[in-house]
């Protein structure tokens, strides 16, 4: 996650130490400095998040790393993140909840904190990772997406994968897509910080560039000056889902593993998709016609590709380690055509090959029988 | 031309439809004209100037100045305004907050940024009321007062500011009031010559909140009581602690000298480097 942070060109970080995210400081608190970046311990996650909106805002890509606890104290300040549109990156590294829980264990509770934690209707970008190589790529992909669609992405790990230990080989720098967020090239007496325009994304001026403007996390006007007008608030809003929505396809990240013929299909991300792999693996040895679909883009909803695999799916299995964030996700698309068949535990510990395995087994089963 | 229209041309912003938000008679207005004219004063370009508030009466002020301008969250503003000035720190960032921005929900930011000397200026603007909400009790309430949420009167001993931040250790600390306009210019205009985290009180009235509910009578009337209870601080020296009961003391509080957070920051960023090419 540092490396691919370092390589999209992240170039400072404030946070405040939680297990089991505290090594991503440690590093960046060696690394940072070293290549002209910055790096500072904060008082506490709300003024963590706030020192990295106030990087963002003067043109250095900025990203913070927590957990459970600390993502809660972000929440104000992703909110306005949001609405006043200033790219940045929050790391979850998702531990047992609610409160303090279980810090050194693993958990993927934080699935609806990340989507709607904070107040208002808005639209999010939420990504995960289930490999070391997956959470250096994930990193990268994140501070693309925050560049380019000026929103805070959120990047969901779990502590297993959060304190795994894998061997990749890091790509060299000019092999890596960096996408940096547009900046005008208008004079700054036709800059309009908050223009509606056809892709829904303005150019954003960085502060000290010549074009002075007003940043609010009031609902503003399209000069980015408060406003109460019904005709004004509607379609900004609008436009804050319509960034996102118009740009799905582009968002969304996933893994068909042998699903064109799948009648059973698991459903999963995080550690808990490594497992189900392994599961699928051994119930094809036993002939059972099952898949997998990882979820690398947790929000926006992959929508399109649950449809996919429903196409072909007598019975889905989504095994997840909270009491069922996503199944709901995946039966809202289903739409009853199909089982949905739910795999919940919250005890610490992980979802296990063995456990979705015999879940596999008992829907063959009960089928052909 | 004159030059408080010449200050306005040159600061205000003209894309911005006035009115603005504060009540006939506020101190904000003060405030804001002994910022622009220190501003003005020791010339700083319009551009490299940021501008960050909290939420509140005071908060609403940067959208009216022509600088880059950040309206934040309800006392963040110093932690958005770290984040500036680590990232660009040839701005020069100002921090506008309230009362209740600075030591009740920004309490800890505040004596944090205090601490760590980050360059910043700090300008809190102290009305003892929360103005915009309607008149609720701050942590700068005096004891024995009256607002909205304390009708029985006011059970809750007051922050000192300045004193608060003399203590967490901010370099320069000046306090003013609305009614002494020219030391107000001059104390602003020391807080942004100043390197390191420098504070200025600005002890204000909420005559439409505070005001009404205790009795203290129009803006005028209330102005002349920061007359008449203000006390330079040098004053104060040859006077018995009897004699200052009930007076606030203004001008320059503390004026030292601390390591400055980006300077030091400097020093780790070549220690880092010197660890990579070894």
């Amino acid at each position: 996650m540092v490396e691919g942070a370092l390589r999209a060109g992240c170039r400072f970080f404030a946070g405040y130490p939680i297990t089991p995210a505290t090594e991503v400081s440690e590093i960046l608190s060696v690394r940072l400095p070293q290549v002209e970046g910055t790096f500072i311990q904060m008082e506490d996650e709300i003024a963590s998040l706030g020192a990295v909106i106030g990087a963002s805002l003067a043109g250095v890509k900025a990203m913070t790393a927590t957990s459970g606890p600390g993502f809660s104290l972000m929440q104000e300040n992703l909110g306005f993140a949001i609405i006043a549109e200033v790219p940045c990156i929050i790391i979850d590294v998702m531990r047992g909840g609610p409160s303090t829980g279980l810090p050194t264990m693993p958990s993927q509770s934080d699935v609806m904190q990340a989507r709607w934690g904070t107040h208002g209707d808005h639209p999010i970008i939420v990504l995960s990772a289930s490999t070391v190589r997956e959470c250096y790529e994930m990193t990268i992909k994140a501070f693309n997406f925050s560049e380019k669609f000026r929103t805070p992405v959120i990047l969901l790990i779990d502590e297993v994968v959060g304190h795994m230990r894998e061997k990749i080989v890091l790509d060299d720098q000019e092999e890596i897509e960096i996408f940096n967020r547009v900046k005008p090239t208008m004079p700054p007496e036709w800059y309009i910080p908050y223009e509606d325009t056809p892709s829904g994304i303005p150019s954003m001026a960085n502060f000290g560039e010549g074009y002075r403007y007003h940043v609010t996390g009031l609902t503003h006007d399209i000069r980015g000056f408060p406003t109460s007008r019904p005709d004004e608030i509607g379609p900004f809003i609008a436009r804050l889902h319509r960034k996102i929505s118009q740009n799905f396809s582009e968002i969304h990240t996933g893994e068909f593993y042998q699903t064109d013929d799948a009648e059973i299909t698991v459903i999963a991300y995080g550690c808990v998709a490594r497992s189900a792999k392994r599961a699928v693996i051994e119930a094809r040895e036993k002939g059972v016609k099952v898949g997998l679909l990882k979820l690398m883009t947790i929000w926006p909803f992959m929508r399109s590709a649950v449809e996919k695999v429903l196409q072909t799916s007598k019975a889905l299995i989504v095994p997840e380690m909270n009491m069922g964030q996503i199944s709901r996700e995946v039966k809202r698309v289903n739409r009853g055509v199909t089982r949905v068949v739910t795999l919940n535990k919250v005890d610490g510990t992980i979802i296990t090959p063995e456990e979705i395995m015999n879940r596999i087994m008992e829907i063959s089963d009960a089928r052909s029988n | 031309m004159p030059e408080v229209t010449k200050l306005i041309h040159k600061y205000l912003r003209h894309d911005k439809k006035f009115p603005h938000v504060w009540c006939p008679g506020c101190g904000i207005g003060i405030m804001l004209g002994a910022l622009i004219r220190a501003i003005d004063r020791i010339g700083y370009e319009k551009d490299e100037i940021v501008l960050v508030s909290g939420i509140g009466c005071s908060g609403r002020l940067p959208v009216y100045v022509d600088f880059n301008t950040l309206h934040t969250t309800h006392g963040r503003a110093l932690t958005f305004a770290t984040g500036v000035k680590l990232a660009k720190p040839n701005l020069k960032v100002i921090v506008i907050m309230g009362d209740g921005d600075a030591v009740a929900i920004g309490g800890n930011h505040f004596i944090h940024a205090a601490r760590r000397n980050i360059d910043l200026t700090a300008i809190i603007l102290n009305n003892s009321v929360y103005g915009m909400t309607g008149g609720q009790y701050s942590p700068t309430t005096p004891y024995g007062m009256r607002s909205t949420t304390t009708v029985y009167t006011n059970i809750e001993q007051d922050f000192k500011i300045s004193e608060l931040a003399v203590t967490a250790g901010a370099v320069f600390v000046g306090r003013g009031t609305v009614y002494h306009a020219k030391l107000l210019d001059s104390l602003i205009e020391q807080a942004l010559l100043k390197k390191g985290f420098s504070v200025v009180e600005v002890i204000s009235h909420c005559h439409t909140q505070y005001g009404r509910q205790n009795r203290l009578g129009s803006a005028v009337e209330m102005m002349e009581w920061q007359r008449d209870y203000a006390l330079p601080v040098e004053k104060a020296l040859r006077m018995k602690p009897e004699e200052l009961k009930d007076k606030i003391l203004i001008g320059v509080l503390i004026d030292k000298e601390l390591p400055v957070y980006q300077d030091e920051y400097e020093k780790i960023r070549e220690r880092a480097k010197e660890v990579v090419e070894r």
